[in-house]
C-alpha cells in the first residue's frame, strides 16, 4: 500500500463512516471521490441527529417546558461551536442559514436594502471573479440588475489562478463589495486572500468570502481573513444538509437591514410596524433548522477531534499524489493548478475528447463516484474552452488506494471509448 | 456488463461517425442545452410542405446526446411530419420508461436504430442526454410551422 507522509489513520476514520462500506452495482466497493459536492457523515453526526429527535425535539426560543429549553440550549450550543471553529470574536456574529447559497444571497439582499454607507446602487460597483460557483455569481447579478450597479470580475490565468494584474482597475473607489471564493470548487485553486482584502480595504469596500470548499478542509479563522462576511455550508463538512452559516462582523450585522421577515427575528410587532431582534436572530426568520444545526455542531466536534491542520496535511499529501498519478494518464489535462501548491483537494480534468459524462458513467460502473459537468461554475468551462470536466475530490477518509482505483478506472474508460 | 446495455455498439458507431452533422439551410433554428452536464445542440429543420427535407445540427456533448442526434437525422429526414411525430412520441415513451419497456417488433419497426437507447432509460441522469436533440427538433418544428402559418396568413 502507498504510504505518504502526513496521512491520517484512514483505517480508523473510515470505521466512523458506515456508508463507505457500501457495495454498489452488486459487488463493487464504493470509491467515493465526490466530496466537493457533499461529504459523507460519520456515525457521531448520525447519532446526534437521531438523539436530538428521540430525546429533545421542540421548537426553539419559545415555550418554557423542558424540551423547549433543552432544544434551545442545543441549537445555541451549536452556534457556540461554529463561532469557536471559525474563531469568531462573538457568537452573535454567526447566522444559521440553510446553505452557503442562502448565506450569499442574504449578504446581497442586506446590501441591496441597506442605507448609506453600505447601499449598492447605480453609482456603485460589485466585484466577483470568473471562478465563482454560480451561488456567488447569480445573487450579485440579481443585485446589479435590481439596483443598476455595475458587476465586474477578475479573470483567470491559463494555469487556473486569479489574474490580479489589474486589481486597481477592477477594485476602485466605486466598489462597494468584493465577493470571492477562498478555494475554487472546480479548479481547486486556493486564492490569495490578503492581496484582495488589502485592496478592498484601501477603497473602503466590504469583503465577502465563500468558504464552502475551505471550511471542511482547512483551519478557517475569520479574524485572520479580515473579511466582513464568510459563508459556508454544513453538508460538505460531515454535517447534514439544510444547514449553512453566514458569519458577519457585528457592527455590520447591527447596521444592515433584515431580509426575510417572520417569527423569531422580531422584537415587537404591531399592525403598522415592527422592531427587530438583535443579530443573529434578526436574520433567522421562522423556525430554524434545529436538528441540522445540532448535527453541524457534532460534525465540528468530530473534525476538531481529528484536527483541521491534520486534515489539511492529509489532503495535501493526497493531492500531491493524485496530480502526479493523473499526469501519467495519456491525454489527461488537469483544469486548474497542476501542482499541489496553493491547491485544494478537488481536481478537475478532461480526458482526450471523451465527454466527462461518459467518463463518469464508466467510472461509476466500477464503483467510483466522481462528479461530471460544469460544477455550477460554467464561466470556468467557457474560459478554458471545454464543455465540462470530470472532478475527483478527496476528504479526510480518502486513501491513496482510492486514487489508484481512479487511475485504473480511467485506463478502463480509455479502452472503452478508444 | 450492465454498461453495455447503455453503450450499445450502434450508439458508439453513431457517436464516432455521426450522420448528417453540420448546419445547413433551415426554416427554423433552436439552441438547446442540458444544464446539468453542459451538453449543447444547435438544430435546424427544413420543411417542404409537411415533408422533412433536412434536420441539420451542430453540438457538443456526451456519446449518448451526440449519437441520439445522429439517429434522429437518420430517422426523420424524408419523413412526413405526422410519421415523424409518431416516431418522436414513441422514442419519448421508451426513454421515459425507466427501463420497463422491452421494445417489441412493432416498436422496433418505428424506431429502427433508436431502440438501442432502451438501455439508457435505466439511467435517469442520462435520459435528458438522449432526449436533447429530440426536444430541440420538436421545438424547431413548432417554430417552423408557426412561421409558415404566419406567412400564409400574410399572403391570404
Amino acid at each position: 500500500m502507498t504510504q505518504l507522509p502526513g496521512l491520517l489513520d484512514t483505517e480508523a476514520i473510515r470505521k466512523d463512516f458506515p456508508i463507505l462500506d457500501r457495495l454498489v452495482h452488486d459487488d463493487r466497493k464504493l470509491v467515493y471521490l465526490d466530496n466537493a459536492a457533499t461529504s459523507q457523515k460519520p456515525r457521531q453526526v448520525l447519532d446526534a441527529l437521531s438523539e436530538y429527535y428521540e430525546r429533545y425535539n421542540a421548537n426553539v426560543h419559545r415555550g418554557v417546558h423542558v424540551l423547549a429549553e433543552e432544544a434551545t440550549a442545543l441549537y445555541e450550543g451549536a452556534r457556540d461551536k461554529v463561532a469557536e471553529f471559525i474563531n469568531a470574536p462573538s457568537r452573535n456574529e454567526v447566522i444559521f442559514t440553510k446553505n452557503a447559497s442562502e448565506s450569499l444571497n442574504l449578504v446581497a439582499n442586506m446590501l441591496g436594502w441597506a442605507d448609506e454607507p453600505y447601499r449598492v446602487d447605480s453609482e456603485t460597483e460589485i466585484v466577483i471573479t470568473e471562478m465563482e460557483h454560480h451561488s456567488n455569481i447569480v445573487p450579485w447579478q440579481l443585485l446589479a440588475q435590481r439596483t443598476g450597479a455595475k458587476l465586474k470580475w477578475f479573470g483567470l490565468t491559463d494555469d487556473g489562478r486569479l489574474d490580479l494584474s489589474n486589481i486597481e482597475e477592477v477594485i476602485t473607489e466605486k466598489t462597494k463589495i468584493v465577493s470571492f471564493v477562498l478555494v475554487s470548487n472546480i479548479l481547486g485553486t486556493v486564492n490569495p486572500v490578503e492581496a484582495i482584502v488589502r485592496r478592498a480595504q484601501e477603497v473602503g469596500a466590504l469583503v465577502c468570502i465563500d468558504a464552502s470548499q475551505a471550511a471542511p478542509h482547512m483551519p478557517v479563522d475569520v479574524q485572520a481573513l479580515q473579511a466582513d462576511f464568510v459563508a459556508f455550508t454544513g453538508h460538505k463538512m460531515c454535517g447534514p444538509t439544510g444547514i449553512g452559516v453566514l458569519w458577519g462582523r457585528q457592527e455590520l450585522l447591527e447596521d444592515l437591514p433584515p431580509f426575510l421577515g417572520g417569527g423569531e427575528m422580531i422584537e415587537t410587532v404591531s399592525m403598522h410596524s415592527s422592531t427587530y431582534a438583535p443579530a443573529p436572530h434578526k436574520f433567522e426568520a421562522g423556525t430554524p433548522p434545529v436538528a441540522q444545526a445540532v448535527g453541524l455542531g457534532a460534525a465540528i466536534d468530530y473534525l476538531q477531534s481529528i484536527g483541521m491542520d491534520k486534515i489539511l496535511a492529509h489532503e495535501h499529501a493526497l493531492t500531491e499524489y493524485a496530480v502526479q498519478r493523473l499526469a501519467e494518464v495519456p491525454d489527461l489535462r488537469i483544469i486548474g493548478p497542476t501542482t499541489a501548491e496553493d491547491r485544494g483537494a478537488a481536481i478537475s480534468f478532461t480526458l482526450g475528447d471523451i465527454h466527462p459524462h461518459d467518463v463518469g458513467q464508466v467510472l461509476d460502473e466500477q464503483g467510483i463516484a466522481v462528479r461530471v459537468g460544469h460544477h455550477c461554475a460554467r464561466p470556468v468551462c467557457l474560459r478554458y474552452g471545454i464543455p465540462a470536466t470530470t472532478r475527483a475530490s478527496f476528504y479526510l477518509y480518502s486513501t491513496p488506494a482510492e486514487i489508484d482505483a481512479l487511475i485504473e478506472g480511467l485506463e478502463h474508460v480509455r479502452n472503452f471509448f478508444g | 456488463m450492465k454498461l453495455d446495455s447503455m453503450y450499445q455498439e450502434v450508439i458508439l458507431d453513431h457517436y464516432k461517425h455521426p450522420h448528417g452533422r453540420g448546419l445547413r439551410d433551415g426554416d427554423a433554428e433552436v439552441h438547446h442545452v442540458n444544464p446539468t452536464c453542459g451538453d449543447e445542440i444547435t438544430l435546424r429543420v427544413k420543411y417542404d410542405g409537411t415533408r422533412i427535407e433536412d434536420v441539420s445540427y451542430e453540438g457538443q456533448g456526451c456519446s449518448i446526446s451526440q449519437a441520439s442526434a445522429s439517429v434522429l437525422n437518420d430517422l426523420l429526414v424524408g419523413k412526413d411530419l405526422a410519421d415523424a411525430q409518431r416516431i418522436q412520441e414513441t422514442f419519448l415513451e421508451l426513454m421515459q420508461s425507466k427501463g420497463r419497456i422491452e421494445p417489441d417488433d412493432a416498436m422496433e419497426e418505428v424506431l429502427e436504430d433508436a431502440v438501442a437507447f432502451a438501455g439508457v432509460s435505466k439511467y435517469p441522469a442520462r435520459v435528458k442526454c438522449a432526449l436533447l436533440s429530440w426536444m430541440a427538433w420538436k421545438d424547431a418544428t413548432a417554430q417552423a410551422l408557426d412561421a409558415g402559418a404566419d406567412a400564409e396568413r400574410k399572403t391570404a
